[in-house]
């Protein structure tokens, strides 16, 4: 799984998608997580790296995630790249 | 080295919640790096905020309205002419724009030049004729039908579901649900406008507008995708950003090359939760919004002037993307001697 490659993240939380003019605002774990989707890491490295920072289990980290890419998805952020799909 | 001065006419002063384009394309060419520029506004009506906006405009003249006849406006120009030594003008309305071609090459004649699409140009591109456009140069574009009778109306469910758009010849657009509100907007456009309505599919999705110029034979000088941010209840952008879809440059790319449109435009599309574009309008002159396009790099009215002067221009090769704009009213206060210079005398 892909970031689109022209979508820009600033370090406030804020994201912009160049293609669609779109703009939305997301919180500080979700911008961890965006940047290591755009460092191409695998779901469960992502899971990895949250449940070592957060105090949460395994399943509240999965729902949230799959709500979370469910999102980017709506909103054409990603793009599916077949290798790295986890 | 110093720079030469233009002195340029340009309509459109207007500033209403439909704003004209007119104090966006000034502020464009008082930024021009090649020319420095004198102002002439050429107003309809003497509450224009351009006229009283003297940083903007340095002399302002009425001239007749559109319905007056090419021979009215040609003896107002030559009049405004005789005073001022036009070296361009620059029309911003859509209505306005039939009588300014018909002139151009007696305006040409006396030292004036414009840079417009051609009556051919000006004519296929209109909303009328927007199905035969789309067919002819392989654009997509909704499906629409032209009605003179508000009899027709009955029989557009067999063709069209709702909701669908009911369109003004110029201007104006509104929502129909049903057929009886398609009849009053019938009524309402029609009683503002004129004959014919344009009947169109609705296409749901994201409206988007580019902005340019094409030199006439089909290249592309300039463009600038915009999405709207916020939109007034008269559709228009308030607000919008700029973005970097490839599909809408090379819809743009196409249009201008199929057409070789001569002049500044703004497409009007709507993208679909497919992704698909729709091409709803052609706006044969530069919008409101121009000054987005100067913010990002792209100063079309600047190069438009050059083109119309006959000068060798660059097409502009990039433009940054995610710059907004957000546009504001602003009350000033004006003498009212000067409302009654330009009521009375018609200059200020």
């Amino acid at each position: 799984m892909k970031l689109q490659k022209n979508v820009a993240i600033s370090e406030a939380g804020l994201l912009f998608n160049p293609v669609t003019g779109e703009s939305f605002s997301v919180n500080p774990i979700g911008i961890e997580i965006l940047n290591l989707i755009r460092d191409e890491k695998s779901q469960d490295q992502i899971s990895l790296a949250i449940l070592d920072k957060y105090s949460t289990d395994k399943a509240t980290f999965e729902k949230d995630y799959t709500d979370f890419i469910g999102i980017l998805e709506h909103h054409n952020l990603l793009e599916r790249n077949e290798k790295t799909n986890a | 080295m110093k720079k030469r001065t233009l002195n340029i006419g340009v309509t459109g002063l207007n500033a209403i919640d439909s704003p004209g384009p007119g104090v966006s394309v000034i502020r464009a060419l008082r930024e021009a790096s090649s020319f420095d520029v004198r102002i002439i506004g050429l107003s309809y009506e003497s509450l224009e905020p351009g006229i009283y906006m003297h940083d903007i405009v340095d002399r302002t003249y009425s001239i007749p309205y559109p319905g007056a006849g090419v021979d009215t406006l040609l003896a107002r120009l030559e009049y405004i002419h005789d005073k001022e030594k036009l070296d361009v003008i620059i029309p911003n309305f859509d209505a306005e724009l039939y009588p300014f071609i018909k002139l151009e090459q007696k305006l040409k004649s006396m030292g004036i030049h414009m840079f417009l699409p051609t009556l051919h140009q000006f004519e296929e591109r209109h909303k009328v004729n927007l199905n035969d456009f789309g067919k002819k140069y392989g654009i997509n574009v909704p499906k629409s039908k032209v009605i003179y009778d508000l009899n027709t109306v009955h029989s557009l469910p067999s063709e069209f579901s709702f909701p669908m758009i009911v369109k003004g010849k110029f201007y104006d657009a509104s929502i129909a649900y049903s057929i009886e509100q398609v009849k009053s907007y019938f009524n309402k456009i029609s009683a503002k406008w004129g004959l014919p309505i344009i009947i169109q599919e609705f296409i749901h999705g994201t409206e988007f507008n580019v902005t340019g110029l094409g030199d006439g034979n089909g290249n592309t000088m300039a463009a600038v995708p915009m999405r709207k941010q916020y939109i007034t209840d008269k559709g228009k952008a308030w607000g919008g950003i700029s973005i970097s879809d490839e599909k809408m440059l090379e819809m743009t790319r196409k249009f201008l090359k199929n057409t070789k449109w001569r002049g500044g435009f703004e497409l009007e599309l709507m993208k679909n939760k497919d992704g698909e574009l729709y091409l709803l309008e052609i706006n044969p002159r530069l919008p409101a919004w121009i000054y987005l396009a100067v913010g990002v790099g792209q100063n079309i009215p600047e190069a438009l002037v050059n083109l119309a002067m006959g000068e060798k221009v660059k097409p502009f090769a990039s433009y940054d993307v995610g710059k907004m704009f957000i546009r504001y009213a602003w009350d000033m206060i004006v003498d009212r001697e000067e409302f009654e210079q330009i009521s009375i005398y018609g200059e200020l």
